[in-house]
C-alpha cells in the first residue's frame, strides 16, 4: 500500500534542513577550516626492522611542515599531515595510499616508502591522478624508465645510478693511485644489493679498467652472523672490498670483521656507512672506511646544512637520516611550487614543480632542481670520504661532479633503452 | 660467477692457514647455535613440547648483556646477567603459561609460543626501542687476532668456543653423574612414576625450562658484542637451531653439539666451495639425514 504525501516540504525534510542549518551556523569553523586546510597523505614504514627510517622521514616532514604552516601554508591553506604505517609491505602501501586519497580526502601524497612500496604507490598515483612525491626510493627505473613516467609523480630521493657513477669514479681514482687491482664484493642478496653492486662495479671498471673482481659474497638480508663471509674474504686476499650492506647488517659485519682485523688488510668501500644510524651505533668504528654521504650535517659544509641537522637533533634528540633530507626536500619543493603557482591545486603545483630550482641546505651548490624531463631531483650533495671514529665522522668529503653524472647518466639511459 | 668453486675449496683444504681459519669460523657459528639448540632439545626431551619462542630467550640474553655492560662496564657481569635474567624469564614463562598447555594439542602449544614471540618482541621494542643497537667489543678483546698455523683466530672467539664447550661438558656430566640429572632423565622417561616417588615434577619442569632459557640467554650474551641487536633477532637463530635439532635428533645433547658443529662447518667451508648455495647446502644436509635417519643422527627411536 502506498501512502500519499501532501505536496510541499515534509516534516522529515524540514527537520533535516533545520539540522543542517544548525550545524552550519552553530559551528561555522568547520566550513572555514575545510577550505583553509589541505591534507597531505603519507604512507611510510613505521614498524618492523626499518621503522627507524620511516620515523625519521616523518620527523623531517613535520619539521618542515611547521615552518611552511607558520609562513601561511600552501597558498594560504594550512597543511595537515595524515601519516600511516605500511609496515613496509607493498600491497599495504598501495592500500593505505588509496585510502588516504579516497577516504581521508588527501590532495597530495608523499610516498615515503622503500623501493618495493614506491612502485605500488606509483600505480595508485597513476590511477587516481593525484600529485605524488616519491621521497625514498632510489631505484633509478622509477623515474628513468619512460614507461613509469606520469605527469603527476615526482621524486626527491637520490638515484641509484648517480650514486654508482660518483662511487665508481671515486673508487677508481683511489684504485689507480694505490694500485688496487684485486677487489671483492660483499652485499645483501636481494634486488637492491645485486643491482647497486652491479652498477658500482660497472663504473669502477669503466674508470679503472684493470680492476678485477676476485671474490663475491651475497649474505642474506638480516643475516645474524657474517663470520664465514669475513673469513672467505680474508682467504681471497683482495686489495679492496666493496659493500652495500646497510643498517644493522652493516654494523654487525663491521663488528665481526673488526676482530679479524679485516679493515687493516684492505681498503673498504661501504656506500651506506656514512649515515648517522650506522655511525652512531658502531662502538668501535674503524678509521678510514670509504663511504658515500647519506646525510651528514658537515657535508655540504655550509651553515644552512649544519643548522638544519642541529635543529632536527634539538627536536628529536637524534640525528637525521638519509630519508630525512629526502622528505624535507619534498616539503620545501611543494612550498616553493605552490608559491610560484599561487595555488595548492595538484595540477598547478605539478606544473610549477617541473624544472623548479630552489635554495636547499642539501644542494651541492646550495640549490637543488626538480629536473623537468624525468621529474627527479638533481644537484643534491653527493660525494665520498673516509670515516673517523668520532664526530664529524667523515671530516673530508670529496664532491661528485654533476657534469660527469649528467653525461654518464644520459649514456646509461641510452644503453637501457630509456632515451 | 659459478655456483661451484671447487678450486677454492680444495685449495683451502690443502692450506693449513685456510683450514685453521675456516674450521674455527665453523666452530664459532656452531657453538653459538649449540647453546640455543641444546636448550631447545633439552626442553623437548623432558617436557615434550617444542618451544617455538626459544629465539626470544636468545634476544633477551643479548639485550640484558648490553644493558648490564653499559651500566657496569664489566663483561663478566654482562654474561652473568644475560644468562641469569633469561633463566628467570624462562621460569616465569613456563610456570605461568607453558605449564597450562602441556596436555593440550600441539597446535595450542604452537599458538601460545607464537603469541609470546610477538609479545616478547614488542616488549623489547618498548624497553629498548625499535632501532638496532650494538654492544661493542670489550676493551680486553680489542686486540689483534692470533695466528695459529697461519690461520686467523680472534681471541674473543676462543673465549666464546671455550665457554660454550664448558657449558656442554657441565651439562653432559651434570645429567649423567648428578642426582638432579638422574631425576631429570627419569622425569623425561616416566613423569608419572617420578611424581609418584614424591618428587615435585613441576619444579623439575620449571627448572629445565629455566636452564634451557639460560643457555639461550648465554648464547645471546656471547653474541652481543659481535652481532647487532634488534627486536626479532631471535627468529633466524631459531630456524637454524631447529635444523640443528632435527639433524642431531630431538632430545639428544650430543646430537645438538654434533649437529651444530656440522652446520657451522657446512657454512664456513660451503661459503668457499658453493658460494651461491651455502644456505641450500644446510637444508640439503638436513634432508639427507631425515631420509636416512628420520629420528636424527643421535635421536632415539620413538617407542
Amino acid at each position: 500500500m502506498t501512502r500519499t504525501r501532501k505536496p510541499g516540504v515534509s516534516r522529515r525534510a524540514t527537520l533535516a534542513m533545520m539540522g543542517a542549518g544548525a550545524v552550519t551556523f552553530a559551528t561555522p569553523w568547520v566550513g572555514r577550516a575545510q577550505a583553509k586546510t589541505i591534507k597531505i597523505g603519507m604512507p611510510t614504514i613505521l614498524s618492523g626492522r626499518v621503522a627507524q627510517l620511516g620515523t625519521s622521514s616523518r620527523n623531517a616532514v613535520m619539521l618542515e611542515i611547521a615552518k611552511v604552516n607558520a609562513a601561511g601554508g600552501l597558498a594560504g591553506r594550512t597543511i595537515e599531515m595524515v601519516i600511516r604505517d605500511s609496515k613496509g609491505q607493498p600491497q599495504e602501501a598501495a592500500r593505505v595510499a588509496r585510502e588516504l586519497v579516497n577516504t581521508d580526502g588527501c590532495e597530495i601524497l608523499i610516498d615515503a616508502e622503500a623501493s618495493s612500496g614506491a612502485f605500488a604507490v606509483h600505480e595508485v598515483a597513476r590511477d587516481l591522478g593525484v600529485l605524488c612525491i616519491h621521497t625514498n626510493s632510489e631505484t633509478s627505473a622509477l623515474t628513468a624508465d619512460p614507461k613509469q613516467h606520469i605527469p603527476n609523480a615526482f621524486r626527491t630521493a637520490r638515484q641509484g645510478v648517480h650514486d654508482s657513477i660518483v662511487g665508481g669514479s671515486y673508487a677508481a681514482a683511489i684504485a689507480k693511485a694505490k694500485g688496487l687491482k684485486k677487489w671483492a664484493t660483499c652485499s645483501p642478496d636481494y634486488a637492491y644489493g645485486r643491482d647497486t653492486t652491479a652498477e658500482y662495479v660497472t663504473y669502477l671498471k669503466r674508470f679503472a679498467p684493470d680492476v678485477e673482481i676476485i671474490s663475491e659474497s651475497w649474505p642474506k638480508l638480516f643475516q645474524p652472523d657474517y663470520t664465514e663471509v669475513v673469513t672467505k674474504i680474508l682467504q681471497a686476499k683482495p686489495q679492496a672490498l666493496y659493500s652495500c650492506l646497510w643498517g644493522g647488517d652493516l654494523t654487525s659485519y663491521i663488528d665481526q670483521a673488526n676482530i679479524y682485523a679485516l679493515f687493516s688488510q684492505m681498503e673498504v668501500f661501504a656506500v651506506n656507512m656514512a649515515d648517522y644510524t650506522a655511525l652512531t651505533v658502531v662502538k668501535n668504528l674503524p678509521k678510514g672506511i670509504h663511504s658515500g654521504n647519506r646525510y651528514i650535517k658537515t657535508y655540504p659544509a655550509t651553515p644552512e646544512n649544519a643548522a638544519w641537522g642541529d635543529a632536527y637533533k634539538a627536536k628529536y634528540n637524534e640525528y637525521p637520516t638519509n630519508w630525512s633530507w629526502e622528505n624535507a626536500t619534498a616539503i620545501m619543493l611543494l612550498a616553493e611550487a605552490s608559491k610560484k603557482a599561487n595555488s595548492a591545486d595538484g595540477k598547478k603545483v605539478a606544473e610549477a614543480l617541473r624544472g623548479l630550482k630552489i635554495k636547499s641546505p642539501f644542494g651541492a651548490d646550495g640549490t637543488v632542481t626538480m629536473r623537468a624531463e624525468d621529474q627527479t631531483l638533481v644537484g643534491y650533495a653527493i660525494g665520498w670520504g673516509t670515516t673517523i671514529p668520532q664526530e664529524p665522522y667523515v671530516p673530508q668529503v670529496q664532491a661528485g661532479d654533476w657534469k660527469t653524472i649528467f653525461e654518464l647518466e644520459a649514456e646509461w639511459k641510452k644503453s637501457k633503452g630509456y632515451a | 660467477m659459478l655456483p661451484l668453486d671447487l678450486d677454492a675449496l680444495t685449495g683451502c683444504l690443502a692450506s693449513s692457514a685456510c683450514l685453521v681459519t675456516q674450521t674455527t669460523s665453523g666452530f664459532i657459528i656452531g657453538m653459538l647455535l649449540f647453546l640455543v639448540a641444546v636448550g631447545l632439545t633439552l626442553i623437548f626431551g623432558v617436557l615434550k613440547v617444542v618451544n617455538f619462542s626459544h629465539g626470544a630467550f636468545y634476544m633477551f640474553g643479548a639485550y640484558f648483556a648490553m644493558t648490564t655492560y653499559q651500566f657496569s662496564g664489566s663483561f663478566a657481569l654482562a654474561m652473568l646477567c644475560g644468562a641469569a635474567g633469561t633463566a628467570i624469564i624462562g621460569l616465569i614463562f613456563e610456570r605461568g603459561f607453558m605449564s597450562r598447555v602441556y596436555g593440550a594439542d600441539v597446535l595450542m602449544q604452537l599458538l601460545v609460543c607464537y603469541a609470546f614471540v610477538l609479545i616478547f618482541d614488542d616488549v623489547v621494542r618498548m624497553i629498548w626501542g625499535p632501532e638496532f643497537k650494538s654492544m661493542g667489543m670489550p676493551a680486553a678483546f680489542q686486540v689483534a687476532p692470533l695466528f695459529i698455523a697461519g690461520g686467523v683466530v680472534p681471541p674473543y672467539y676462543l673465549l666464546l668456543i671455550g665457554v660454550a664447550l664448558a657449558a656442554a661438558v657441565v651439562l653432559g656430566l651434570g645429567l649423567v653423574r648428578t642426582r638432579i640429572g638422574k631425576v631429570i632423565r627419569a622425569a623425561a622417561h616416566n613423569p608419572g612414576m617420578v611424581s609418584a616417588l614424591g618428587i615435585n615434577t613441576g619444579l623439575i619442569y620449571g627448572g629445565v625450562f629455566a636452564l634451557g632459557g639460560m643457555l639461550a640467554g648465554l648464547a645471546g650474551a656471547l653474541a652481543a658484542p659481535v652481532r647487532s641487536l634488534t627486536p626479532g633477532m631471535g627468529f633466524s637463530v631459531l630456524i637454524e637451531s631447529f635444523i640443528v635439532t632435527v639433524i642431531g635428533g630431538m632430545g639428544s645433547i650430543l646430537g645438538a653439539l654434533i649437529g651444530a658443529l656440522l652446520i657451522g662447518l657446512i657454512r664456513s667451508f660451503g661459503s668457499l666451495g658453493f658460494p651461491l648455495f651455502t644456505e641450500g647446502l644446510m637444508y640439503l644436509f638436513m634432508v639427507i639425514v631425515l631420509v636416512s635417519r628420520p629420528t636424527g643422527l643421535f635421536g632415539r627411536e620413538v617407542a
